[in-house]
């Protein structure tokens, strides 16, 4: 049970001078049960990867493997294949349309031929994962907060069981509370149902507290594909990708709090370097 | 990519024609329109291909460009033809089976054809040379007057720049909802009509949400900007005519008026 | 009085259900006092739904105050005589980059705001070339705003409002929906705007980054204004942030900066505790 990229190619505008090539020679093994964070800055090619993941995008050249079978063969169950892998894309909300909000999480059970009890019971099970109290379940998905909106539409992929779940930025635009409360929600439903889980963000912060492992995307390449710790190692040439930079604050209060004489109000990386020199003199 | 089609397909270059105010090439395609219906001799049709050939020229515009617009009207242009070939009454020149070509089909069929081409590219002409945005300008100004019998053409106008501007916004959002969709196993393809049609919906809700929601934004950043519309504004761009397109109304006038001089003595 | 100054601003709306029926009062600003010196750069924090953006309305004369009062360089807001004035010296420039752009070229966008305004046209030209200058934007004068990133696109939004000469530019979230990079070119042209042009800015956003070269910094919550302070300050009251559920950052390269500077710390820190741990494991060696 896995995904497998080999080599895969992506270019755009292929007849035209103007023929971008999105993904380059994309080679990866995705196995069950990993937490995945992946990485990348705007046009780095990591949307661009993660529609081919669920077939949406056909690789220019190269080939992916779900469960050893090649899913651009002809005769491929491309819909059972997106029903495997959800692909959750950005600002989700977008893509609500129904009357209620517990329809709306039908749609994609539905779609996959079900039972309208198995319907049902998926689209409830689903909104539990992502915490939305039976309450919500018959209000307009629009008369809901913006944090809310996004759960909803993640229960929309999640009644489709996926065995891989795919989060295209779930974060983009949610203020620091909205943030925190949608990747603890994939957290926690990652540890109760050891769901594969690929997050992309453009933010390290994000992903770093979560995931087993990161890919780094940079111009179409893989340029980094480890454990956190290993790619963080990496930090400068990352900021040259156009990645991550941190804060220094609470470093200094908690250092305060353990006894260290410093000066908890540094606010720049400077600051607190010289403030953590002068105290481990 | 969905985002970039161009409306109307401008064609980056510099030229003579790329200069010119776009109200003499609005005006002038409207005149080299009816010029076609004006004239209806072989000698006219000549007039008019050279005038129209001179112009490709000069706009340094390549021909199988215009050629490329051509494609999506063939079929019409093939109807055409063949309905006035097969049904117009007249002296007989060839029969086979049950049609009959006439003498008088054949040649409103050519001039059918010769007509509508010319039209295409003669109008694709003046969308390949002029940006939507300096069209919808000279639109406002030509029809500037309509403004006293209460049209409102600066509102008409603004309307037009706006849609050009979001139009691949809104392509581009429309690709993303149908993918987001089909994510989650909708099927935008197979089925019959009615099928089809109820599939629009999870396509169609999101969009029209997302347009209302964009459009609310606009108008709000439009007012904290001071726009109140057409009154006391100022251009940044205002149309003035020089020297090149007095002369160009100048061979305008004489292509037009030796259009209508053929008309009536020939 | 400050070129902005509030006054026990507070902002209710009315909520309805779906056949119209009154289902509650929000007061989305409650009892605000704020006082804005020129030139100053302040910022306001808070998450969504704090009432910051509702706030923010209110200086653009976009909303009106329920109770209390709103100036604008002494100009009452409510004053309908003035609001053109008020809306050319308190520019604003709002989340999505997508639209608040009117214009199909850069430089046409640039010029809607004096467009609209009667400068004449010579003028406008001076005033689209500076400003697009101002926000390092000039050489993209030419270009399809379609074709821009997400932080060019605010820049431009941002040059829009500047060629309008304002007194004062009030930017609602203008990088909540960027990444890294364009959050970076934004606050660097907006902070240059501060310095350079000395035009008075306040921004408002949930990153904790972004202010720290603030002037004054206002914590909003619940439509009240729960911390205030220079961003010193602020910082230092870890606790209370935390509470308002507002952003706490990461540290490798703090890490990797004090390994630098000789510091024996073991390779790959990723969390404060690890760093933390091990710092104090030095101090007591």
């Amino acid at each position: 049970m896995s995904l497998i990229l080999d080599h895969v190619n992506y270019s755009y505008g292929d007849d035209t001078a103007l023929a971008v090539h999105a993904l380059k020679d994309v080679s990866l093994v995705i196995p069950d049960g990993q937490f995945i964070g992946l990485i990348g800055h705007t046009g780095s090619g990591k949307s661009t990867l993660v529609q081919h993941l669920n077939g949406l995008l056909k690789p220019t050249s190269g080939a992916i493997y779900y469960n050893g079978e090649d899913i651009h063969e002809k005769d491929y169950d491309k819909k059972k294949l997106r029903s495997k892998v959800g692909l959750v894309f950005q600002y989700p909300e977008h893509q609500l349309f129904e009357i209620d909000v517990f329809k709306d999480v039908c749609f994609g059970p539905k779609n996959l031929g079900l039972s309208q009890k198995e319907t049902e019971l998926r689209a409830y099970a689903a909104l539990k994962q992502v915490g939305i109290e039976d309450d919500y379940f018959y209000q307009s998905p629009f008369d809901l907060s913006g944090g809310q909106k996004r759960r909803v539409a993640i229960a929309g992929v999640l009644a489709m069981k996926p065995e891989i779940l795919v989060l295209d930025e779930p974060t983009a635009g949610l203020d620091p509370k909205g943030r925190d409360e949608i990747l603890d929600q994939i957290a926690k439903l990652r540890e109760e149902t050891g769901i594969t889980v690929i997050l992309v963000s453009h933010s390290m912060e994000d992903v770093a507290r979560y995931v087993d492992r990161i890919i780094v995307m940079n111009r179409g390449s893989v340029l980094y594909d480890d454990e956190p710790r290993e790619v963080f190692q990496h930090y400068r040439e990352l900021e040259q990708v156009g990645l991550a930079a941190p804060q220094v604050t609470y470093i200094m209060q908690a250092l305060a709090k353990k006894g260290m004489k410093v000066d908890t109000a540094a606010t720049t990386i400077g600051e607190a370097v010289g403030e953590i020199l002068k105290a481990l003199k | 990519m969905l985002r970039d089609i161009t409306l109307g397909q401008y064609y980056q270059t510099d030229s003579v024609i790329h200069k010119l105010d776009p109200r003499v090439k609005l005006v002038a395609t409207i005149a080299f329109i009816i010029s076609l219906f004006v004239v209806d001799s072989w000698i006219g049709y000549a007039v008019a291909a050279v005038f129209l050939a001179i112009m490709i020229k000069l706009s340094k515009v390549p021909f199988r460009f215009m050629v490329k617009g051509m494609k999506a009207i063939v079929m019409i242009l093939m109807i055409t033809v063949v309905f006035n070939l097969f049904l117009t009454p007249g002296e007989p020149l060839v029969t086979f089976w049950k049609l009959t070509i006439t003498k008088e089909g054949a040649r409103i069929a050519v001039m059918m054809a010769v007509r509508l081409s010319f039209l295409i590219v003669g109008s694709s002409l003046m969308t390949l040379t002029t940006t939507p945005n300096s069209l919808t300008d000279g639109m406002e100004k030509l029809m500037g007057p309509l403004k006293y019998v209460k049209v409102p053409v600066h509102e008409v106008a603004m309307m037009m720049s706006i849609a050009l501007r979001f139009i691949p916004i809104l392509l581009e959002e429309t690709d993303k909802i149908m993918k987001a969709q089909i994510a989650r196993g909708a099927d935008f393809e197979s089925g019959n009509l009615i099928k089809k049609a109820k599939a629009m919906v999870p396509l169609l809700v999101p969009l029209f949400i997302s347009a209302f929601r964009r459009a609310n934004d606009l108008a709000m950043a439009m007012e904290a900007r001071c726009y109140r519309g057409g009154e006391h504004r100022t251009k940044m761009k205002p149309l003035q005519y020089h020297a090149a397109d007095r002369v160009a109304y100048l061979v305008l006038f004489l292509y037009f008026s030796g259009c209508v001089a053929m008309r009536v003595w020939l | 009085m400050g070129i902005i100054k509030t006054d026990k601003l507070t902002f209710e709306y009315i909520r309805r259900d779906e056949e119209g029926n009154v289902e509650g009062i929000t007061r989305a600003v409650d009892e605000v006092d704020l006082d804005v010196k020129q030139g100053d750069f302040i910022a306001i924090l808070g998450h969504n739904g704090s009432g910051k953006s509702t706030l923010a309305k209110h200086i653009n004369a976009i909303l009106y105050p329920t109770e209390g009062t709103v100036w604008v360089d002494g100009m009452d807001t409510q004053d309908e005589a003035r609001l053109w004035d008020i809306r050319r010296e308190a520019g604003m420039v709002f989340q999505n980059p997508d639209n608040q752009i009117i214009g199909q070229v850069v430089e046409e966008d640039v010029g809607f705001g004096p467009e609209n305004m009667g400068v004449p046209t010579k003028e406008i030209w001076e005033r689209v070339e500076e400003s697009l200058k101002a926000v390092g934007m000039y050489e993209y004068r030419k270009h399809s705003p379609n074709k821009l990133s997400g932080g060019q696109k605010q820049r431009v939004s941002i040059a829009g409002v500047i060629a309008m000469h304002p007194k004062c530019i009030i930017l609602d979230e203008p990088t909540a929906m960027l990444d890294p990079n364009g959050r970076r070119e934004v606050i660097r042209a907006v902070r240059a705007l501060n310095d350079v042009e000395g035009i008075t800015v306040v921004l408002i956003t949930h990153y904790m980054e972004e202010i720290v070269h603030a002037d004054m910094v206002y914590v909003m919550d619940r439509g009240q204004i729960a911390m205030e302070g220079t961003p010193r300050e602020i910082f230092s009251r870890v606790e209370e942030l935390q509470e308002l559920r507002l952003d706490v950052p990461q540290v490798t390269l703090l890490a990797h900066e004090l390994k630098k500077k000789g510091v024996n710390l073991p390779d790959g820190i990723l969390t404060i505790e690890e760093l933390v741990s091990a710092l104090v494991g030095l101090k007591g060696a």
